[in-house]
Protein backbone atom coordinates (compact mmCIF):
# COMPACT_ATOMS: atom_id res chain seq x y z
CA UNK A 1 0.00 0.00 0.00
CA UNK A 2 2.84 2.46 1.16
CA UNK A 3 4.90 1.07 -2.05
CA UNK A 4 1.42 2.11 -4.20
CA UNK A 5 1.56 5.30 -2.89
CA UNK A 6 5.37 6.18 -3.29
CA UNK A 7 5.21 4.90 -6.91
CA UNK A 8 2.88 6.98 -7.20
CA UNK A 9 4.25 10.15 -6.08
CA UNK A 10 7.27 9.16 -7.63
CA UNK A 11 5.37 8.95 -11.22
CA UNK A 12 4.01 12.16 -10.57
CA UNK A 13 7.18 14.10 -10.23
CA UNK A 14 9.21 11.96 -13.03
CA UNK A 15 6.01 12.51 -15.78
CA UNK A 16 5.86 15.96 -14.19
CA UNK A 17 9.16 17.01 -14.60
CA UNK A 18 9.26 15.88 -17.98
CA UNK A 19 6.25 17.69 -18.98
CA UNK A 20 8.27 20.40 -18.21
CA UNK A 21 11.21 19.83 -19.93
CA UNK A 22 8.80 20.00 -22.89
CA UNK A 23 6.59 22.94 -22.37
CA UNK A 24 9.22 25.45 -20.59
CA UNK A 25 10.01 28.45 -22.51
CA UNK A 26 13.53 28.64 -21.23
CA UNK A 27 15.57 26.14 -22.44
CA UNK A 28 18.12 26.54 -19.68
CA UNK A 29 15.11 25.65 -17.13
CA UNK A 30 14.06 22.60 -19.18
CA UNK A 31 17.40 21.21 -19.04
CA UNK A 32 17.37 21.25 -15.33
CA UNK A 33 13.95 19.75 -15.45
CA UNK A 34 15.44 17.04 -17.06
CA UNK A 35 17.83 15.98 -14.57
CA UNK A 36 14.69 16.18 -12.16
CA UNK A 37 13.20 13.32 -14.13
CA UNK A 38 16.42 11.92 -14.47
CA UNK A 39 16.53 11.62 -10.41
CA UNK A 40 12.59 10.52 -10.59
CA UNK A 41 13.41 7.30 -12.99
CA UNK A 42 16.39 6.41 -11.00
CA UNK A 43 13.69 6.12 -7.92
CA UNK A 44 11.79 4.10 -9.86
CA UNK A 45 14.66 1.35 -10.62
CA UNK A 46 15.31 1.89 -7.03
CA UNK A 47 11.17 0.76 -6.37
CA UNK A 48 12.16 -1.88 -8.87
CA UNK A 49 14.73 -3.29 -6.26
CA UNK A 50 17.32 -2.68 -9.48
CA UNK A 51 19.81 -1.07 -7.71
CA UNK A 52 22.92 -0.91 -9.68
CA UNK A 53 21.08 0.43 -12.64
CA UNK A 54 19.58 3.19 -9.93
CA UNK A 55 22.96 4.17 -9.49
CA UNK A 56 24.04 3.74 -12.86
CA UNK A 57 21.41 5.68 -14.17
CA UNK A 58 22.13 8.75 -11.56
CA UNK A 59 26.37 8.21 -12.65
CA UNK A 60 25.89 8.64 -15.86
CA UNK A 61 22.05 10.47 -17.00
CA UNK A 62 22.57 12.90 -13.98
CA UNK A 63 26.34 13.02 -13.96
CA UNK A 64 27.33 12.69 -17.42
CA UNK A 65 24.71 13.12 -19.81
CA UNK A 66 23.12 16.00 -17.69
CA UNK A 67 26.44 17.80 -17.95
CA UNK A 68 26.82 17.35 -21.34
CA UNK A 69 23.19 18.95 -22.20
CA UNK A 70 23.82 22.18 -19.83
CA UNK A 71 27.41 22.40 -21.20
CA UNK A 72 26.19 22.64 -24.62
CA UNK A 73 23.39 25.04 -23.52
CA UNK A 74 25.58 27.44 -21.62
CA UNK A 75 28.14 27.18 -24.73
CA UNK A 76 25.37 27.88 -27.73
CA UNK A 77 25.26 31.58 -28.57
CA UNK A 78 21.57 32.91 -28.35
CA UNK A 79 20.41 30.14 -26.13
CA UNK A 80 21.31 32.05 -22.90
CA UNK A 81 19.61 35.12 -23.38
CA UNK A 82 16.49 33.27 -21.74
CA UNK A 83 14.23 34.54 -24.33
CA UNK A 84 15.03 32.36 -27.17
CA UNK A 85 12.06 29.64 -26.90
CA UNK A 86 12.94 26.39 -28.52
CA UNK A 87 9.63 25.99 -29.89
CA UNK A 88 8.04 26.67 -33.34
CA UNK A 89 4.90 26.30 -35.49
CA UNK A 90 5.57 22.84 -36.18
CA UNK A 91 5.08 22.38 -32.01
CA UNK A 92 1.52 21.15 -32.32
CA UNK A 93 2.17 18.41 -35.38
CA UNK A 94 5.34 16.96 -33.62
CA UNK A 95 3.47 17.35 -30.18
CA UNK A 96 0.31 14.92 -32.07
CA UNK A 97 3.18 12.60 -33.37
CA UNK A 98 4.49 12.14 -30.18
CA UNK A 99 1.46 11.00 -28.34
CA UNK A 100 0.60 8.86 -31.31
CA UNK A 101 4.40 7.26 -31.30
CA UNK A 102 4.18 6.86 -27.51
CA UNK A 103 0.98 5.47 -27.00
CA UNK A 104 1.60 2.37 -30.19
CA UNK A 105 5.21 1.67 -28.16
CA UNK A 106 3.16 1.55 -24.64
CA UNK A 107 0.44 -0.90 -26.10
CA UNK A 108 2.98 -3.05 -28.48
CA UNK A 109 5.42 -3.15 -25.02
CA UNK A 110 2.61 -3.52 -22.23
CA UNK A 111 -0.01 -6.39 -25.08
CA UNK A 112 1.97 -7.81 -27.49
CA UNK A 113 5.56 -8.43 -25.90
CA UNK A 114 5.81 -11.69 -24.09
CA UNK A 115 8.26 -10.38 -21.37
CA UNK A 116 10.49 -13.59 -19.63
CA UNK A 117 9.20 -14.04 -15.45
CA UNK A 118 11.21 -15.68 -13.76
CA UNK A 119 9.62 -16.89 -10.28
CA UNK A 120 12.48 -15.98 -7.77
CA UNK A 121 13.28 -13.07 -5.78
CA UNK A 122 15.33 -10.99 -6.44
CA UNK A 123 18.68 -11.90 -4.32
CA UNK A 124 20.12 -8.96 -1.63
CA UNK A 125 23.47 -9.05 -3.08
CA UNK A 126 23.15 -7.73 -7.03
CA UNK A 127 25.66 -5.48 -6.61
CA UNK A 128 28.12 -7.53 -4.98
CA UNK A 129 27.78 -10.22 -7.05
CA UNK A 130 27.77 -8.06 -10.51
CA UNK A 131 31.45 -6.74 -9.15
CA UNK A 132 32.59 -10.31 -9.04
CA UNK A 133 31.26 -10.93 -12.43
CA UNK A 134 33.21 -8.06 -13.40
CA UNK A 135 36.79 -9.51 -12.68
CA UNK A 136 35.98 -12.81 -12.96
CA UNK A 137 34.01 -13.88 -15.71
CA UNK A 138 33.41 -10.76 -17.72
CA UNK A 139 37.00 -9.86 -17.14
CA UNK A 140 38.21 -9.19 -20.99
CA UNK A 141 35.31 -7.58 -21.48
CA UNK A 142 35.71 -5.42 -18.19
CA UNK A 143 39.15 -4.35 -19.74
CA UNK A 144 37.63 -4.01 -23.45
CA UNK A 145 35.65 -1.26 -21.62
CA UNK A 146 38.82 0.48 -20.15
CA UNK A 147 40.26 0.81 -23.82
CA UNK A 148 37.06 2.24 -24.92
CA UNK A 149 36.79 4.71 -22.99
CA UNK A 150 40.67 5.36 -23.53
CA UNK A 151 39.61 5.61 -27.52
CA UNK A 152 36.34 7.61 -26.61
CA UNK A 153 38.64 10.49 -24.82
CA UNK A 154 41.54 10.33 -27.21
CA UNK A 155 38.46 10.93 -29.74
CA UNK A 156 36.97 13.75 -27.97
CA UNK A 157 39.99 15.67 -27.56
CA UNK A 158 40.94 15.33 -31.22
CA UNK A 159 37.56 16.86 -32.18
CA UNK A 160 36.86 19.12 -29.47
CA UNK A 161 40.26 20.70 -29.65
CA UNK A 162 40.18 24.17 -31.01
CA UNK A 163 43.70 23.89 -32.88
CA UNK A 164 47.35 23.16 -32.57
CA UNK A 165 48.88 24.68 -29.68
CA UNK B 1 16.81 -3.31 0.68
CA UNK B 2 13.71 -0.58 0.43
CA UNK B 3 13.84 0.00 3.85
CA UNK B 4 17.38 0.89 3.71
CA UNK B 5 16.34 3.04 0.79
CA UNK B 6 13.53 4.64 2.54
CA UNK B 7 16.11 6.46 4.82
CA UNK B 8 17.41 7.65 1.61
CA UNK B 9 13.76 9.36 0.24
CA UNK B 10 13.27 10.28 3.65
CA UNK B 11 16.52 12.50 3.40
CA UNK B 12 15.84 13.78 -0.04
CA UNK B 13 12.31 14.52 0.92
CA UNK B 14 13.28 16.59 4.07
CA UNK B 15 16.29 18.28 1.67
CA UNK B 16 14.05 19.35 -0.85
CA UNK B 17 11.49 20.88 1.53
CA UNK B 18 13.88 22.34 3.73
CA UNK B 19 14.70 25.12 1.79
CA UNK B 20 11.06 26.38 1.05
CA UNK B 21 9.92 25.74 4.82
CA UNK B 22 12.66 28.06 5.98
CA UNK B 23 12.27 30.69 3.36
CA UNK B 24 8.69 30.50 4.17
CA UNK B 25 9.43 30.68 7.91
CA UNK B 26 11.93 33.98 6.73
CA UNK B 27 8.80 35.62 5.17
CA UNK B 28 6.48 35.01 8.61
CA UNK B 29 8.82 36.56 10.71
CA UNK B 30 11.06 39.34 9.22
CA UNK B 31 10.11 43.04 8.87
CA UNK B 32 9.31 44.51 5.30
CA UNK B 33 11.20 47.57 4.89
CA UNK B 34 12.45 47.53 1.41
CA UNK B 35 13.75 50.19 -0.71
CA UNK B 36 15.67 50.27 -4.28
CA UNK B 37 19.15 50.00 -2.92
CA UNK B 38 18.20 46.82 -0.54
CA UNK B 39 16.30 45.69 -3.71
CA UNK B 40 19.43 45.80 -6.45
CA UNK B 41 21.20 42.38 -7.57
CA UNK B 42 24.58 41.80 -5.78
CA UNK B 43 27.06 39.44 -6.01
CA UNK B 44 29.81 39.08 -2.96
CA UNK B 45 28.69 42.26 -1.69
CA UNK B 46 29.59 43.87 -5.19
CA UNK B 47 26.78 45.27 -7.94
CA UNK B 48 27.06 42.28 -10.92
CA UNK B 49 28.48 43.49 -13.99
CA UNK B 50 27.34 42.66 -17.57
CA UNK B 51 24.47 40.85 -18.11
CA UNK B 52 23.40 37.27 -16.68
CA UNK B 53 23.06 35.33 -19.09
CA UNK B 54 26.48 34.83 -21.23
CA UNK B 55 27.87 32.45 -23.52
CA UNK B 56 30.39 30.22 -22.11
CA UNK B 57 33.82 29.55 -23.31
CA UNK B 58 34.10 26.40 -25.76
CA UNK B 59 37.40 25.58 -23.53
CA UNK B 60 34.78 24.08 -20.72
CA UNK B 61 33.61 21.45 -23.08
CA UNK B 62 36.35 19.77 -22.86
CA UNK B 63 36.63 19.49 -18.97
CA UNK B 64 33.23 18.00 -19.12
CA UNK B 65 34.48 15.93 -21.94
CA UNK B 66 37.24 14.42 -19.26
CA UNK B 67 34.61 14.29 -16.65
CA UNK B 68 32.85 12.13 -18.49
CA UNK B 69 35.20 9.68 -19.00
CA UNK B 70 36.16 9.39 -15.67
CA UNK B 71 32.48 9.50 -14.63
CA UNK B 72 32.13 6.33 -16.17
CA UNK B 73 34.87 4.59 -15.03
CA UNK B 74 33.03 5.05 -11.67
CA UNK B 75 29.71 2.58 -12.84
CA UNK B 76 32.77 -0.14 -13.18
CA UNK B 77 34.59 1.29 -10.08
CA UNK B 78 31.28 0.38 -7.66
CA UNK B 79 30.34 -3.07 -8.17
CA UNK B 80 33.96 -3.94 -7.38
CA UNK B 81 34.24 -1.67 -4.48
CA UNK B 82 31.01 -3.64 -3.14
CA UNK B 83 32.72 -6.88 -3.97
CA UNK B 84 36.01 -6.01 -2.59
CA UNK B 85 36.22 -8.25 0.58
CA UNK B 86 35.66 -10.89 -1.09
CA UNK B 87 37.83 -10.79 -3.49
CA UNK B 88 41.35 -11.93 -4.03
CA UNK B 89 44.65 -10.15 -5.24
CA UNK B 90 43.77 -10.57 -9.03
CA UNK B 91 40.95 -8.44 -8.79
CA UNK B 92 43.31 -5.53 -7.56
CA UNK B 93 45.55 -6.62 -10.12
CA UNK B 94 42.39 -6.37 -12.83
CA UNK B 95 41.18 -3.23 -11.60
CA UNK B 96 44.57 -1.29 -11.59
CA UNK B 97 44.78 -2.08 -14.73
CA UNK B 98 41.57 -1.10 -15.80
CA UNK B 99 42.45 1.89 -13.46
CA UNK B 100 46.15 2.86 -15.34
CA UNK B 101 44.61 2.87 -18.90
CA UNK B 102 42.35 5.42 -18.41
CA UNK B 103 45.11 7.19 -16.36
CA UNK B 104 46.63 6.88 -20.00
CA UNK B 105 43.80 8.75 -21.06
CA UNK B 106 44.27 11.43 -18.48
CA UNK B 107 48.19 11.59 -19.39
CA UNK B 108 47.03 12.13 -22.94
CA UNK B 109 44.63 15.07 -22.27
CA UNK B 110 47.40 16.76 -19.54
CA UNK B 111 49.81 16.55 -22.18
CA UNK B 112 48.10 17.97 -25.44
CA UNK B 113 47.59 20.75 -23.07
CA UNK B 114 43.61 20.43 -22.63
CA UNK B 115 43.71 20.61 -18.91
CA UNK B 116 44.98 24.24 -19.31
CA UNK B 117 43.01 27.13 -19.06
CA UNK B 118 44.40 29.54 -22.09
Amino acid sequence: MILKVVFLLVSLFTVGSALMVVTHKNLFSSALFLVASFFGVAALYVLLEAEFLAVAQVLIYVGAIATLIIFAIMLTRGMMSGRTSPRNDQAAWAGLASVVLGLVLLYVVVFRVQWPVVEKPVPPDTIEQLGRALVGRYVVPFEVASVLLLAALVGAVLIAREKEV
Amino acid sequence: MLNTYAVIGLYALVALTFPFIVLLFARLVRPSKPNPLKNSTYECGMETIGDTWVQFRAQYYLFALVFVVFDVEVVFLYPWAVAYGKLGLFALVEMALFIGLLAVALVYAWRKGILEWQ
